[in-house]
């Protein structure tokens, strides 16, 4: 099939009847596929898609100027506004960056439980990625499951924070309160409990024919285009590029701990897939070996100061949130409310390049190769 | 073929420039005890950040002054500031520069602006990351702030399109060459950037 350009395909669809007859099909805002309100422009040949436009901005909301008026600590919560399905991850950038700038030290049962409430965020994260997706694709009951598994780690966040999406937990210097028995308890029982679902999740879900009939082979995302888009998270690892904020710009207490970083080469839909779900693997690792070594210590550092007023200069912080790089760069001026907030988001950079991709794709696997990425659109529009 | 901040450094060099915009002359300080010797720069942040802590009215925003990197093209501390190098480059060589990072292997992360507003500048910064081996660039141009230009450099990564038309969006920072330099996240409509420092409210009624 011949991929028109741009102005060759929207110029066309005037010539009905014509050998290139196309139309221009709205996918969106209000498309259950797309999980939220992002529309796509796709200008179709039948059933294959010539040019695909993302319009962006529904839910915009400004956060970065929202930043520019707020003090250090009132900007906190709207960290975990952005991709409310992995907060813990935006928290920590934020709370990482301030302490970076005014080097504020992290006790290190503070830094502990951090890694042990994001990677249990991450797993709650691609639990809804997950059955989002196969729902997506025809597949109603895995979101079930998902969301059941999904509930148990809300309830143990809930405990310790209060919130069940939107979690506010990290302060600069270290946590709001300690953990109780309870959670560390509960999040000691969940990781078994969480290995013996991945084993029938992978039998009934990973291993249909039917879903890796849509998801195979369909998608192809190249590491040059990874590099070229700024592609992240299981996007790029789906690629075969090992790349993981965690191990690259190790933050927090990673270091202490042994993990992979799952990686597949082929760069379809189905790797990405299937780095989501090592993932999860890879997550209980970190929390079983953070629960195990807990040190005892304080959970915030004393000596923070009440007010924040980072030195003048520019700041950046990374995190490996549930999607990919989230990067924050801080320009602060010297006062107690930051001159510049930049959020740099994975969803954006994952999104732009579907327009590359989906190219000569057909619609219904266009709609997979969306699920693929994972979005979460008030991420992309901040 | 991972490269090393220092390689980097000294390829980056020739297109660096410390000031290549004539500063304007900066704010009048409130009267403060005279700065012995001023080295430029640091004289200058010093007058502002007091500048800015006696007027304590927050809008206009608290003038600052941009932090100038004290050479061109500096390696940083990561632990301390988040990247591994930060370089300074006349706008016109922003595509040279993405063209050397594109070489190396490079992934674009972010391009933003910065409004300088006390100082007459805009300020845009690309940032890149290196997918192989986590090394961090900050690229950094600075531009008059009302008749900010600057070559796109989405021709050499695409992804940059998005990331452009967005400090568009919120600055009015015009990228010559631009395939389709529209509103991103902004109504189609807007005529105002909300990250100017001197964007009210009203100015987007």
């Amino acid at each position: 099939m011949k991929v028109l350009s741009k102005e060759e395909a929207l110029a066309s669809p005037h010539s009905i009847g014509g050998p290139n007859e196309t139309f221009v099909l709205n996918l969106g805002p209000q498309h259950p596929a797309t999980h939220g309100v992002l529309r796509v422009k796709l200008v179709m040949d039948g059933e294959f898609i010539q040019h695909a436009e993302c319009v962006c901005g529904y839910i915009h909301r400004m956060h970065e100027k929202m930043g520019e008026n707020r003090t250090y600590a009132q900007f906190l919560p709207n960290t975990s506004r952005l991709d409310y399905l992995s907060a813990m991850q935006y928290t920590h950038a934020w709370v990482g960056v301030v302490e970076r700038a005014c080097k504020i030290e992290v006790p290190q049962r503070a830094e502990y439980i951090r890694v042990i409430t994001s990677e249990l965020n991450r797993i709650a994260s691609h639990l809804v990625g997950w059955g989002a997706w196969v729902m997506d694709l025809g597949g109603l009951t895995p979101i079930l499951y998902a969301f059941d598994d999904r509930e148990k780690i809300l309830d143990l966040l809930e405990g310790i924070c209060g919130a069940r999406l939107t979690f506010c937990y990290y302060r600069f210097g270290g946590l709001v309160n300690d953990v109780d028995d309870n959670f560390i308890q509960g999040t000691k029982a969940f990781v078994p409990y969480m290995r013996e679902r991945l084993k029938m999740y992978k039998a009934f879900v990973t291993d249909n024919i039917i879903l890796r009939k849509r998801i195979e082979g369909i998608g192809m995302v190249s590491q040059d285009m990874c590099r070229r888009y700024g592609a992240c998270g299981p996007v790029i690892r789906g690629s075969g590029i090992a790349y993981d904020v965690r191990k690259a710009e190790p933050y927090s207490a990673y270091r202490d701990f042994d993990f992979d970083i799952p990686v597949y080469p082929q760069g379809d839909s189905m790797t990405r897939y299937l780095v989501r779900m090592d993932e999860i693997e890879q997550s209980l690792r970190i929390i079983e070996q953070a629960i195990a070594k807990l040190p005892e210590g304080p959970f915030i550092n004393p000596k923070v100061p009440r007010s924040i007023k980072p030195p003048a200069g520019d700041y950046t912080y990374a995190t490996e949130a549930a999607r990919g790089r989230f990067l924050i760069r801080l320009v602060s001026n010297g006062t107690d409310t930051p001159y510049r907030v930049k959020l740099r988001t994975p969803c954006l950079s994952n999104l732009s390049l579907f327009e590359e991709a989906s190219q000569g794709m057909m619609l219904a696997d266009a709609i997979a190769f969306m699920g693929s990425l994972d979005l979460v659109i008030p991420d992309i529009d901040r | 073929m991972s490269p090393t901040a220092e390689q980097l450094a000294a390829e980056l060099e020739p297109l660096a420039v410390a000031d290549f915009i004539p500063l304007p002359p900066p704010p009048k300080p409130a009267p403060v005890k005279p700065v012995a010797a001023p080295a430029a720069p640091a004289a200058e942040g010093a007058a502002a950040a007091t500048a800015g802590a006696t007027a304590p009215t927050p809008v206009p925003a608290a003038p600052a002054t941009p932090p100038p990197p004290p050479k061109p093209v500096q390696i940083c501390d990561f632990a301390a500031k988040g990247v591994n190098l930060d370089a300074c480059v006349r706008p016109a060589e922003v595509v040279a520069a993405a063209q050397i990072m594109l070489r190396h292997g490079f992934a674009i992360d972010t391009v933003t602006g910065v409004d300088w507003m006390a100082q007459g500048l805009m300020e845009v910064v690309y940032d890149y990351f290196h997918p192989l081996n986590g090394l961090r660039v900050a690229i950094r141009c600075r531009l008059a702030r009302d008749a900010g230009e600057v070559p796109t450099i989405s021709g050499v990564f695409q992804g940059a399109n998005w990331h452009e038309r967005e400090t568009n969006d919120f600055f009015g920072i015009r990228f010559t060459g631009h395939p389709n330099l529209t509103p991103f996240l902004l109504p189609e409509d807007a005529t105002y950037h909300p990250l100017r420092k001197d964007f009210t409210g009203e100015s987007a009624q």
